[in-house]
């Protein structure tokens, strides 16, 4: 060796492969305000869209007069369900084998319900033209309490499927019921409870709320005559899928339709369904021969375009005096507005809310979800969270908290009881989970201890006596959660979408110069897929993460793939990624032989290259492997180096951990101050902690923001109060608190990297975590179960009813 | 509707166009002058994705029409060359633009100072925490900068 070869060492680093905290490709392009959105695009003779919407919640229409908007210069037309209806395009199927009205035909069914679409040559015609249209209502009679939805003289929200017995999950209870669903051991559980020497029983709501990305949902959609194509940009969370839908609706063939995503500002789960806005854009741009722009507002985006929660779980749970809980029973009503549009894996009406057991060794449960038609906006999407897991989660710790208390026991010590072991691993859950790995009591303990929890619950004494005697008008809580996620839907046995198998896909190309493009099914809105994904093919293919693109997005060139939702673009994606680099790295293999004049199973792989064993100066590096592809590759095979993977995951993956936050309440005022916010994740292997620590703490905040105010309120009549971020909750950089972050590492044994997902389990965990340290402010005074958001009138409120006001 | 001729300066060129008097700021720089770095996130002036400096303040430009800025100084994230803290992009442009004007008003802020300053504008990936660092780090470069210059 010569001084400037580099060491091993050095030529790892070199790689800024798996492991290391390179920085995001991404950024150089934001911070100089040259990102692509889809409101960046102009192309030539676009023209807008904008939506008229319905003031009631439940409403005959009358009679819509246009002619006045018709009239104003500038406006080129206006539809409505009249004109879809000759096209079968005024209803829209749903992911959840509903549909959906694009345009409202004969009734309106929850506030803001799209009503007439408006075409326009600008944006401020468009918005001009809606106020000029006349639509004539009667008044109908509005649900918007789940629990009165299926009551004998409830009127009839859906006459569309009023006599329909059967729904997309069997048999239906009421006309305004929309599934019925359950798992686990009825009668077991049944039994359980009622031998069980201690229960408790809660009804734990949680709040309706939206993912509000900071860009909201918008498309361009052009359509051209001559070719008979359509070319669709938009904030696509699933492209391809959107591409599918597109197709089936609009019965252009898949191959006609160009679906692009451009760079999307945040997601959470808002961009992952088809909204009536990209259908009318495309009928707009088909009628016109026009590129037809479509932008949200941000009131269209909080009262039309998803929302997430709005689930009722009535929990109870069994155990012995002692502490280990001996069965689970939940009852959820499942609020999904006016259509059944959640976002869920097909075969599952609510999500994987079966995740409910969380982290602890229950013998045996069950679980029953009944959904509802409510006249509220449909979506049901999952708000940063795999489906349905952070009502769960939300559920589970609730209910422990509570179970703890009735014991007279500490929440960590009940939770240290009964969490699952680690040689329990995999571990068959009684609500038909196999929990892949994890080492919980360990995560438990680091936890307790990097915050002294010991102490922590001391001070609370002497501070509980403090406030009793008068000297304090403070109340201090200490939350304490774990949570167990599933991610990474998800394997073909049990996940599809409409039918799609649930897989996902990369495609690497290696060019002859070394210089790499993968593109991938996945779509990133933020989580820095274009650094990850290229620091895993560096760490498998020994070429530097510089020289390796990373795209996304275009349904033309990226390979077939499901989308990014549900944090599964790791556990699918990253292993598809993993997988095309192996089949590239045996090949490479072959070709090293053959240029060593070897067998290929003389050689080994180091780093970036292969060498001969017992003679590591005789090497190919993968750099020179891939010329090589190029010109002298073994006789008989094939030239170039490229591959492409589908992985359908043997299971999903399911990361784990422990969050520890203290809070301080001020009775009088009802502000809740986070003093400190512990948080340990276990993703299994990491890939980039810098880009961990930033999905952690955007997670987190997330969770505060619904846990401390966020929520999609109705009034009685079916008026949305406040949807807008003058009153919709948003945490600024002033009330964020500030955030410890911390991990094990238990890698997933069946994931080709061991990595699990992260980007979804600071919510999961976080809204709980925050959820229990305010009840348990409160509990010494005998308060059992607050619902959320814990905002500053209804912790004052709390305050009031315990008598704490004098 | 009748338009109105405005000049301005915007990143240090001289502009001339005509606008519909209720035209926004923003929809100008967009629309009209290609200048996308700013972006529209809520259209009520709460989440700051809009922000640009106007005769050397911080102004959320879905909030001012273009008229408002006939004969002023309009600066936007194409004329700021920055640092990193970002996930979706989607507010770092508003979010830097601030940050600039903030480190100009107060060129050595506490940690509260930073994040009162930026208090009005959104980020919903980040959880701040690393771009109140990014911000602390910028003004110790600049701080930094000019006390060697003044050594100099």
């Amino acid at each position: 060796m010569n001084e400037i070869t580099p060491t091993r060492e050095e030529r790892i680093e070199r790689l800024q492969g798996m492991g290391c905290k390179r920085k995001r490709v991404e950024d150089v392009r934001f911070v100089q305000g040259k990102g692509n959105y889809v409101d960046d695009l102009k192309l030539p003779g676009m023209i807008y869209g904008d939506f008229v919407h319905s003031p009631y919640g439940h409403a005959r229409i009358k009679k819509i007069d246009a002619s006045k908007a018709k009239a104003l210069p500038g406006v080129i037309a206006v539809l409505t369900a009249a004109d879809l209806k000759p096209l079968s395009l005024h209803y829209m199927p749903t992911l959840a084998g509903d549909v959906q009205a694009v345009l409202a035909e004969e009734k309106v069914l929850f506030q803001n319900q799209e009503v007439a679409f408006i075409i326009a040559e600008d944006r401020y015609t468009a918005a001009d033209a809606v106020e000029l249209v006349e639509v004539e209502y009667e008044a109908l009679p509005v649900i918007v309490d789940p629990f009165k939805s299926m009551t004998k003289d409830a009127p009839v929200l859906r006459e569309d499927i009023k006599d329909k017995t059967d729904g997309a999950h069997g048999k239906r209870k009421h006309y305004n019921h929309i599934f019925a669903w359950e798992i686990g051991d009825k009668e077991g559980t049944d039994s359980a409870i009622k031998k069980a020497e201690v229960t408790v029983k809660e009804l734990i709501s949680y709040q309706r709320v939206h993912p509000s990305p900071l860009e909201t949902c918008q498309c361009v959609a052009s359509f051209d005559k001559i070719r008979g194509e359509l070319t669709l940009w938009g904030t696509f969370q699933a492209p391809h899928v959107i591409r599918t839908v597109a197709s089936l609706i609009s019965k252009i063939p898949e191959h006609k339709i160009h679906v692009i995503a451009p760079d999307i500002g945040g997601g959470f789960g808002n961009k992952v369904g088809a909204y009536p806005g990209y259908i009318c854009s495309v009928v707009a741009s088909i009628v016109t021969g026009r590129p037809v722009k479509w932008v949200e507002d941000r009131i269209e985006n909080l009262s039309t375009t998803a929302f997430a929660r709005d689930y009722h779980m009535t929990a109870e749970i069994g155990a012995t005096k002692d502490g280990r809980v001996t069965a689970l029973r939940v009852h959820v009503l499942a609020d999904h507005g006016a259509f059944d549009a959640c976002a869920d894996p097909t075969k599952w009406p609510a999500g994987f809310f079966n995740i409910v057991s969380g982290s602890y060794d229950f013998p045996v449960a069950h679980v029953e979800v009944d959904g509802v038609y409510t006249n509220k906006a449909p979506g049901g999407v999952a708000y940063r969270c795999s489906f349905r897991v952070t009502e769960a989660a939300y559920c589970i710790e609730r209910a422990m908290d509570i179970l703890a208390q009735k014991l007279g026991m500490d929440p960590a010590e009940l939770r240290i009881k009964n969490l699952i072991r680690r040689e329990q691993f995999p571990y068959q859950s009684a609500l038909g989970w196999e929990y892949d790995s994890g080492d919980y009591h360990a995560a438990m303990k680091q936890a307790m201890d990097a915050v002294g929890y010991a102490k922590l619950r001391e001070e609370q004494k002497s501070r509980q006596a403090a406030f009793k005697r008068g000297e304090t008008r403070e109340l201090m809580g200490i939350g304490v959660a774990f949570f167990t996620e599933i991610v990474g839907a998800g394997p073909s046995r049990n996940c599809d979408i409409l039918g799609i198998a649930m897989f996902d896909s990369a495609e690497i190309r290696i060019h002859p110069t070394g210089a790499v493009i993968a593109r991938m099914g996945t779509k990133s809105q933020g989580q820095g897929h274009e650094t990850t994904y290229a620091q895993i093919i560096a760490t498998e293919l020994g070429l530097p993460a510089d020289d390796i693109s990373i795209e996304e997005g275009n349904t033309d060139t990226a390979p077939y793939g499901l989308g990014t939702y549900g944090s599964r673009s790791t556990p699918t994606g990253g292993a598809a990624t993993a997988m095309a680099a192996r089949k590239i790295r045996a090949k490479a293999q072959m070709i090293a032989a053959h240029l060593l004049e070897v067998s290929e199973y003389d050689l080994e792989w180091d780093v970036d290259r292969f060498r001969v064993k017992g003679n590591p100066e005789r090497a190919k590096t993968m750099k020179e492997i891939a010329w090589a592809a190029y010109n002298r590759v073994p006789p008989g095979m094939e030239p170039g180096l490229e591959a492409v993977n589908y992985y359908d995951p043997p299971n999903m993956t399911y990361p784990f951990g422990a969050y520890i936050c203290v809070v301080d309440v001020d009775v009088d005022t009802g502000v809740v101050k986070v003093r400190r916010f512990y948080a340990l994740d276990d993703c299994g292997t990491r890939i980039n902690p810098m880009i961990i620590e930033g999905q952690i703490h955007g997670g987190l905040t997330e969770a505060f923001a619904i846990a401390m105010g966020q929520e999609i309120r109705y009034d009685e009549s079916g008026n949305l109060t406040g949807p807008s971020f003058m009153d919709y909750f948003m945490p600024t950089a002033v009330e964020t608190p500030k955030w410890e972050t911390d991990w094990t590492t238990t890698p997933s044994p069946h994931h080709p990297i061991g990595a699990k997902g992260v980007g979804e389990s600071p919510n999961v965990g976080g809204v709980p975590c925050f959820a229990n340290a305010v009840n348990d402010a409160f509990k010494f005074l005998g308060s059992t179960h607050i619902a959320m958001p814990h905002d500053n009138w209804r912790t004052w409120t709390v305050a009031e009813k315990l008598g704490l006001h004098g | 509707m009748a338009k109105t001729h405005v000049t301005m300066k915007v990143n240090g060129a001289s502009v001339e166009a005509l606008v519909e008097p209720r035209t926004l700021l923003i929809h100008f720089l967009r629309e009209q002058l290609n200048l996308t770095g700013p972006h529209i996130g809520c259209d009520t002036s709460h989440c700051g994705a809009c922000t640009v400096d106007l005769d050397g303040k911080s102004v959320k430009s879905c909030t001012v029409f273009a008229v408002q800025a006939d004969g002023g100084e309009v600066m936007t994230i194409e004329g700021i060359a920055a640092a990193d803290g970002t996930q979706c992009g989607f507010c770092t442009p508003g979010m830097i633009t601030r940050a600039y004007r903030l480190l100009k008003e107060n060129p050595k802020p506490s940690e509260d100072e930073i994040r009162h300053g930026i208090a009005g504008n959104l980020c919903r990936c980040t959880g701040y925490q690393n771009i109140v660092k990014a911000i602390e780090f910028a003004a110790a470069k600049l701080s930094g900068a000019t006390a060697r210059e003044a050594a100099e």
